[in-house]
């Protein structure tokens, strides 16, 4: 591998942190929380893929497979749920849910 | 030398790219972004040796999972300018945690060094003389069976639970009812009657509750 995996690291780091800033900085909109969840995932998958390539192991790629799938089935509930509630509120603030508590 | 200018042309457009995600107003904006990020990750997972994954992440997150967003952002009637209030309430707490977390990670990266033992303890080596997609399949149809069985049954769990829960049973739906046919018999759908010249025949009673 020509490029050295600390820069994949780096670029890694500043993904997860773009993630985590998006869930802070869109509290509101549960959509584009998880659109960074999906981010933090990709950076996680990034350094999964760095490592394995890097240290010729072929486990890494393994995991980064299991992650994509995982991550694949989390948005796809993630939306069925969040067409459901939009279906019974009419708008899908996050802090509305707090109106469930009994 | 060409590999590293490619590695910083898409890493940093990958960077940009999620920025535009988590800041964009507009959240078709956001998801289209959020499909640009994932094309230039997968060149990363190209250019890191990894070339399965990298179409992998092309054809099912591009094409199933970004997709799914775009569907449902555009299908819900959502006002979006009020959901984007409170951005900047928010951001010097999102800076502040972003800012540590980087410094915690930063530290990380430029602190960390592989032992010598490393390369003895791998689990799996890759192997030389196959293709990056031959590798991985030899070994998870082989040493990761249980758990590649495992993820097909979460994507199944999944699959069956978005379908349960957002399908609407339809009252008005026409459904075939086929006991119903076959248990039909002339006497009761088939009435003759001889009108009158010029009176015409009633309707049978039944077939009025059927239409």
């Amino acid at each position: 591998m020509p490029v050295p995996l600390s820069h994949f690291l780096v670029v890694a780091a500043l993904l997860l942190v773009i993630g985590v800033f998006g869930i802070f900085m869109n509290r509101k909109n549960i959509i584009v929380i998880m659109m960074s969840i999906e981010l933090v995932l990709l950076a996680a998958n990034i350094n999964f893929v760095a490592f394995s390539g890097a240290l010729h192991d072929m486990v890494g790629q393994v995991f980064t497979m299991f992650v994509l799938t995982v991550a694949a089935a989390e948005s796809a509930i993630g939306l069925a749920i969040l067409v459901i509630y939009f279906r019974n509120r009419g708008s899908i603030e996050v802090e509305d849910v707090t109106t469930m508590r009994g | 030398m060409i590999v590293n200018l490619a590695f910083y042309l898409f890493s940093l457009i990958l960077l940009a790219s999620a920025v535009m995600v988590v800041t964009a107003r507009n959240p078709v904006h956001a998801v289209l972004f959020l499909i640009l990020a994932f094309v230039n990750a997968a060149v990363l997972f190209l250019l890191a040796g990894a070339e399965f994954l990298a179409f992998i992440l092309a054809i099912v997150y591009v094409g199933a999972v970004a997709v799914l967003f775009l569907f449902v952002v555009m299908m819900l009637d959502v006002d979006f300018a009020a959901l984007k209030e409170g951005f900047q309430r928010y951001a010097p707490v999102g800076a502040l945690v972003g800012l540590v977390l980087f410094g915690e990670l930063f530290l990380v990266v430029s602190g960390w060094n592989v032992l010598a033992g490393a390369t003895a303890a791998r689990l799996y080596p890759t192997p030389d003389n196959l293709t990056n997609a031959a590798a991985l399949g030899s070994l998870i149809y082989t040493a990761y069976l249980p758990l590649f069985q495992l993820s097909g049954i979460v994507l199944l769990v999944a699959m069956i639970g978005a379908i349960v829960l957002t399908h609407r049973d339809r009252k008005r739906a026409l459904r075939q009812n086929l006991a119903m046919q076959h248990a039909r018999k002339p006497q009761d759908t088939l009435v003759l009657t001889r009108p009158a010249l010029g009176a015409g025949a009633p309707l049978p009673a039944q077939e009025k509750e059927t239409l």
